[in-house]
């Protein structure tokens, strides 16, 4: 008792003379602390993933090098670690394996895609290492993962908020799914599904299509037979593309509601006139109007997209957000934690409506999804632009 | 032979036509859905066809199967890409000068990757040709990246409607070129001298080379005509299919299913292959749910491969010495 009494006392003293020089010694970081905050990133900076690996690294480059100028954290130098998975799985754990044991990393920024973030899920898990990633896959909040975190819109919020459009907005009772046969395809509709009895919504076709399919006339016939009020596509380029100009060619009426998949202009370019009067959730992030004036969401938007701007003259997109928001979310973590695993999972879990820039994220022990459904928005293709749908759900704030 | 081959061969068209017919018009009691699905299906299939066509050249010739052969029509697609739709060249130079492009790299790759392996087992060549087309996709990936483009129709987006049924204006191109290929590569190949050389060649080399056909020339020609076959295929079906760095997987798997369906070699079977293909995945994804769509197709390629290996046109080749 005694002993280790005196050694708190101690503690207490050391840390008192550690703070006194750091603060003596002002923004000078590297000497103060001594400490080097070791932070791995695995993202996919090559192959078919490299689009979405590539912005996450200039968000976290560019963090890094604020950091740099500013304190740092606590004073203590910041090292990222970035580490490329080459889109592949197993690559990835091969990485995350590399910045743990050799490394020493206190936490793991990552991956780029839901494949690679659930090929290092156990290797976290057994490690005990703190992970955020910025991959959308439900597999990867659901069931929650004491050590994985996300930071991106997951496929159930999209879900969600495609149902309450179907409810609220669109009055529609039965919707026909057509699906890429893909995992993210089947994964959304096996969302949908289970969830749609929720929301009033009866699912009166559930048809499939091939990622390399070019004609879907035989699927969308079969699914004008059926009483659907709206066909719900859940894939991403080009299939939905084939989709649209099908629905043009056989002059079908009902609404092509669409998954956040085809959120991109490449969807507008390669369907062209037959985009017009599709329907898709996204994040707000895409129409920058439509998030609350004033907030400090907007604020957050606003400073990260200036900043990113001024060091890489091109704007901003949700893959740069997701690497802004990762790298903030496990810097502030440390910042309150230090390098202990376990605290900064505490802290992480103990965020509460933090302005990011995909959205206000809320963390706790039994959601590790963050963001809110109020983070998306119905987007509605008009003369190849977006627009924000109209009859507006309103759930913003 | 001779006859009763025939009568047979004609049997199995025929009542693999009837079958289509029963299926369909059983199907189309409910408004106009099963003529939808054929002319779906057709357009479908004659893109097929067209690739199907592109293994049968090199086929009949080398009796090689070219795995690289979808990959011409991927190039195709994305010079078009960048020739017409980025470099504002007037679409029939960029068909011109994208097929030209595709069909120089054909043949070029012939002298530099195929015709060193003359004495190799056929076998040796096909794997060759597998490496070729991993290395053509990477090449396009790394030059276009990994997002498929638009070319635009050759005559708009206006389908055309009749007996309820609708069809776009594109596959009407894709009919024309489809015939049009056919009866050119037909004629070339049972017509004219060098044709038939060629095709000597690949039934016996040394025979062939005694009286003044040599195996190396016929091979780099039937490259080339692949090639370029490929090539101005990839064309033509781009604004339907979307040009991609990747979809010659898709094309080359289906067209060689289309190939081996009609009887490998044959250029009537290679239409009929790709046709028939078509328009029963078509018919499959209508019917079945749609997820199993790819499995039909596949399953009847093994079961022609089980019950009539020659394909439903091809001739059995029985050698006899």
């Amino acid at each position: 008792m005694i002993r280790k009494k005196r050694f708190s006392v101690a503690f207490v003293f050391t840390t008192c003379i550690l703070v006194a020089l750091t603060l003596a010694l002002g923004g000078c970081g590297n000497s103060g602390a001594g400490k080097t905050y070791k932070i791995g990133v695995i993202l996919s900076l090559s192959g078919p993933s490299a689009p979405l690996g590539q912005s996450e690294q200039r968000s976290i480059q560019l963090l890094e090098k604020d950091l740099q100028k500013g304190d740092g954290i606590n004073g203590g130098k910041v090292q990222f670690i970035i580490e490329d998975d080459e889109s592949d799985p197993a690559k990835a754990n091969v990485a995350v394996n590399k910045l743990i044991d050799q490394e020493g990393v206190a936490a793991i920024i990552g991956c780029s895609s839901t494949g690679s973030t659930l090929a290092i899920a156990p290797t976290v898990k057994k490690k005990q290492i703190p992970c955020v990633a910025m991959a959308a896959g439900t597999a990867v909040t659901q069931p929650t993962e004491k050590w994985l975190f996300s930071v991106a819109p997951s496929d159930v919020l999209v879900v969600q908020r495609v149902l309450m459009y179907f409810r609220d907005e669109a009055k529609v009772k039965n919707v026909a799914i057509l699906h890429d046969s893909n995992a993210y395809g089947t994964g959304g509709a096996d969302v949908f599904n289970a969830q749609a009895p929720k929301y009033g919504v009866k699912v009166v076709a559930d048809e499939s299509y091939g990622s390399a399919d070019t004609d879907m006339t035989a699927q969308l016939t079969k699914i004008t037979q059926t009483p659907a009020q709206a066909i719900l596509v859940w894939g991403t380029n080009p299939g939905p593309a084939s989709i649209a100009k099908n629905i043009q060619q056989l002059n079908i009426k009902i609404p092509f509601v669409a998954s956040s998949g085809i959120a991109n202009q490449k969807f507008i370019e390669l369907a062209g006139s037959a985009a017009n009067g599709v329907v898709f959730a996204a994040s707000r992030l895409i129409l920058p109007s439509t998030i609350p004036a004033g907030s400090d969401w907007e604020k957050a938007v606003n400073d990260f997209s200036s900043e990113y701007k001024a060091a890489y003259n091109i704007s901003i997109d949700t893959f740069a957000a997701h690497g802004w928001d990762a790298g903030n979310m496990v810097v502030n973590a440390m910042k309150k934690a230090g390098t202990e695993s376990t605290d900064i999972c505490d802290r992480i879990e103990q965020v509460k409506d933090y302005p990011g820039v995909d959205g206000v994220f809320t963390y706790s022990p039994t959601n590790h999804a963050g963001l809110k459904v109020n983070a998306l928005i119905m987007v509605k293709i008009v003369n190849g632009q977006w627009t924000q749908d109209k009859p507006s759900g309103g759930s913003s704030k | 032979m001779g006859r009763a081959d025939d009568r047979q061969r004609i049997l199995l068209i025929s009542s693999a036509i009837f079958i289509v017919l029963v299926i369909t018009l059983t199907l189309s009691l409910k408004r106009s859905t099963g003529f939808q699905w054929i002319l779906s299906g057709l357009t479908v299939g004659s893109i097929y066809a067209l690739i199907a066509m592109g293994f049968s050249v090199i086929y009949s010739s080398t009796r090689v199967i070219n795995f690289a052969q979808g990959e011409f029509s991927m190039l195709g697609g994305m010079l078009m890409y960048s020739i017409s739709v980025k470099g504002g060249v007037p679409p029939w130079i960029g068909f011109i000068l994208s097929v030209l492009i595709v069909t120089l790299v054909g043949a070029g790759l012939e002298r530099v990757a195929i015709h060193p392996l003359k004495e190799q087992s056929v076998i040796a060549v096909i794997i060759v040709t597998i490496g070729l087309a991993i290395f053509l996709r990477a090449l396009a990936k790394w030059i276009w990246g990994t997002d498929p483009v638009k070319i635009a129709s050759f005559s708009g987006d206006k389908p055309l409607r009749f007996l309820g049924a609708s069809i776009v204006p594109q596959s009407f191109w894709v009919f024309g070129f489809t015939v049009i290929a056919v009866v050119l590569v037909f004629i070339f190949f049972n017509r004219t001298l060098v044709g038939k050389g060629i095709r000597a060649a690949a039934m016996n080399k040394d025979a062939a080379s005694l009286v003044g056909v040599s195996s190396s020339t016929s091979s780099l020609l039937a490259w080339t005509i692949a090639a370029a076959l490929g090539a101005s295929a990839g064309i033509v079906i781009a604004p339907i299919n979307f040009a991609a760095y990747n979809v010659g997987i898709m094309l080359g798997l289906k067209g060689f299913t289309a190939a081996v369906l009609g009887g490998l070699g044959s250029f009537p079977g290679a239409v009929a292959g790709g046709l028939v293909l078509g328009v029963l995945e078509m018919i499959t994804a209508g019917v079945v749910p749609s997820g199993y769509k790819d499995a039909v197709a596949f399953v009847i390629l093994i079961l022609v491969l089980l019950i009539r290996p020659q394909g439903l046109l091809g001739k059995s080749e029985d050698v006899k010495v």
